[in-house]
């Protein structure tokens, strides 16, 4: 019954006030240490407002960790994080989540036993500012800004097209949809920094081209801040701006996509050492291989 | 609300779209609504007036109004416990300990001094909140421990509690009445009017237990609804979270340390209520009913409550009561028309109903783990399909 309104006018709070390029994130000399193990060594790297970020590697190779550093959940040993210019170092998740950054995760972490929409609603937590005697009464205050916000997550809701499975528990929802939703929820954090870690993993290609309408469309409609892990060589030439690369936490690349490609580094990564280079091409097709053999296990 | 082209309808427009049409909501407040479909507001107002009008029926004799008020407020003291181990997934062995001292400071502020403890004969406005904040009190002191450990061990720090807890009720004997003996219980009112008294209103003469009927279930029903409104709130999505994946609901912003001691703190402020008026029910209140063993079997009747009734569901708390209290009434009744059954047979009564209680739970948890609230959900769909099969 209510008309449709661009997502930039139900998300308000994704605009960031830094000029277009300006660094957004900076990472700076970040090492993250499992015991002996080392998943991320030295790493640097900064994220301009509005750029899309790909981070690429083999299986192990420290991406998903980043991630966990930025958000929170891992405590780097060493090394500088920063958003806005503000240290996230000793941060708790809540907290840089407050910040403004949001985050999709590689297997997929929703609320099973919550529909779809309490997942989005969840997602929104921080905006609902009601205390615990409001919600209990649920009158005035509560019932307001739960409407509002519920006017915000049917936006999110229209936009990913998952109007028909709204009251459905997570838990029984497909694969593909279970992803959308993770978005979803993380779109409705309404973030100034996104992180996708592995959106299309385990998709077929009519949902990976879904995927990357929408990761498009949010850019366009919200001039969003994101950075991508991703194996799908494909998605992340067609989409990034920069592609890093990390091979055992050590980053062996950081250029513009198509520079990318042909850096010897990176392909000696991906396929070994040869007499002659193959391109990148086949590497893809072979990590591609992989994460569906993984898939499938 | 705008119309279907678009325009501002009309409430008269929208009322004539309604008709015919109950499933059809057109603005997301009645949609979110407590009631939001006609049989919930069917079922609800069936139960009240059926919950109202039993007393007065000329076969309900008084022990039938005193086991239902144990039903209101076990119910009441279930939903405290469903909201921290259903909703907010901390599962608490403990719940016997706040609902002690939930008791305790009811007798102590509501109750007759004797020679042997002190007693204040307070308004029942005064000591039944008192009770629920005192057991709130406590339970957010305790809180921030438990909240630092998950799973079997929270199940067992809390059922450190009810060690505690028997220690503590037993040694305070100026407040307790100590060991084996106990104290009497508050004697309720509310500004001079008691509420467990014989009394007469409008011409209506009302047995002893008939306005305290009425008030345990007035308390249920405020406290129930007041549970719900907080499983829908913010909050209540935010205890589900933390049960169902801790780490995502605090990258999604959830502060884990607050939901966990606003769920510990609330649940206990329930189980501290539901003590107060268990004070009043059992008329006596001793260290053993609510410590050492006696606390530990309250509290496993208290989480069967919750796993009978259905986990994470405020009627299924309210069932989950009428079951555990009046199963076994049930079995007193038809026993002695069983076979083998009563003293010197195969089972004594009491045996039988420990034996139906023990393989009920375990039929429940593995044919129905949502709970005879699961059942009522079945049997519901089953006749919205009807008669199809889906």
């Amino acid at each position: 019954m209510t008309t449709i309104r661009p997502l930039s006018d139900a998300l308000t709070g994704t605009s960031v006030d830094i000029p277009h390029g300006e660094t957004l994130v900076s990472v700076d000399g970040l090492a993250l240490r499992f015991g002996g193990n080392t998943a991320v060594d030295d790493v640097s790297f900064d994220v301009g407002r509005g750029e899309l970020f790909a981070i690429i590697g083999p299986n192990g190779a420290g991406k998903t960790s980043i991630f966990n550093c930025l958000s929170g959940v891992y405590r780097p040993q060493e090394g500088e994080l920063s958003f806005l210019g503000r240290s996230l170092l000793g941060e708790r998740p809540d907290d840089i989540a407050r910040l403004g950054i949001s985050r999709m995760f590689q297997n997929i972490e929703l609320f099973d036993n919550l529909t779809v929409l309490d997942n989005l609603m969840l997602g929104r937590h921080q905006h609902l500012e009601y205390g615990t005697l409001a919600g209990m009464a649920y009158l005035g205050k509560a019932k307001r800004i739960e409407v509002i916000n519920r006017r915000i997550v049917e936006d999110i809701i229209d936009f990913l097209e998952i109007e028909s499975v709204r009251k459905f528990p997570v838990g029984m929802l497909p694969y593909g949809v279970k992803k959308r939703v993770e978005l979803g929820r993380a779109m409705a954090m309404e973030p100034k920094l996104l992180l996708l870690d592995e959106p299309v993993a385990g998709m077929n290609v009519e949902e990976t081209e879904d995927m990357a309408r929408f990761i498009l469309d949010i850019r366009e409609e919200l001039d969003l801040t994101m950075i991508l892990v991703e194996h799908d060589m494909g998605l992340v030439m067609d989409l990034a701006d920069r592609v890093m690369v990390l091979d055992f936490g050590v980053k062996i690349a950081l250029d513009r996509p198509s520079e990318v490609q042909q850096d010897p580094n990176v392909i000696k990564a991906y396929l070994g050492e040869g007499d002659e280079g193959p391109t990148l091409e086949d590497a893809a097709a072979a990590a591609e291989a992989h994460v569906s053999q993984e898939v499938r296990r | 609300m705008t119309g279907p082209r678009g325009g501002t309808a009309s409430p008269k427009a929208v009322r004539a779209t309604l008709r015919g049409r109950p499933a059809l909501y057109t603005d997301y407040a009645a949609d979110q609504a407590i009631w939001n479909t006609p049989s919930k507001r069917f079922w609800t107002i069936l139960l009240v007036a059926a919950v109202l009008v039993t007393p007065f029926l000329p076969f309900v004799t008084r022990s039938h109004q005193a086991d239902l008020t144990l039903v209101f407020v076990l119910a009441i003291g279930g939903i405290g416990l469903n909201l921290l181990t259903g909703y907010a997934g901390q599962v608490s062995l403990g719940h016997a300990f706040f609902v002690g001292v939930g008791a305790l400071t009811a007798s102590v502020l509501g109750g007759m001094p004797t020679q042997n403890v002190v007693g204040f004969e307070l308004d029942l406005l005064i000591w039944l909140p008192v009770s629920g904040l005192v057991a709130m009190a406590l339970g957010l002191l305790v809180a921030p421990l438990a909240a630092r450990v998950r799973g079997l061990y929270l199940a067992i720090l809390t059922l450190g509690l009810v060690f505690i807890g028997e220690h503590l009720f037993k040694e305070l004997r100026s407040l307790s009445g100590g060991q084996g003996v106990g104290r009497r219980g508050p004697d309720p009112e509310i500004l001079g009017f008691g509420l467990f008294h014989p009394q007469e209103i409008l011409g209506v003469q009302l047995d002893r237990e008939t306005p305290w009927y009425l008030f345990t279930f007035l308390l249920l029903f405020v406290m129930a609804v007041l549970g719900r409104n907080l499983a829908r709130s913010r909050w209540g999505r935010a205890f589900a979270a933390v049960r169902d994946r801790d780490i995502a609901a605090e990258v999604m912003g959830v502060p884990l340390l607050r939901t966990k001691v606003l769920a510990f703190g609330v649940s206990s402020f329930y189980a501290g209520v539901a003590g107060g008026l268990l004070a009043v029910s059992f008329g006596q209140v001793t260290p053993e009913n609510f410590g050492g063993l006696g606390g530990l079997l309250l509290s496993v009747e208290f989480l069967a409550i919750v796993l009978i009734g259905g986990v994470a569901t405020m009627s299924g708390s309210i069932i989950g009561a009428a079951f555990v209290v009046l199963m076994p009434r049930l079995v007193e009744m038809f026993a002695p028309s069983l076979p083998l059954i009563g003293d010197g047979a195969l089972l004594s009564v009491q045996q039988l109903e420990g034996v139906l209680f023990g393989v009920l739970i375990v039929l429940f948890l593995i044919l129905e783990p949502r709970g005879l609230f699961g059942l009522w959900l079945r049997i519901r769909n089953y006749w919205k399909a009807w008669p199809f099969s889906y």
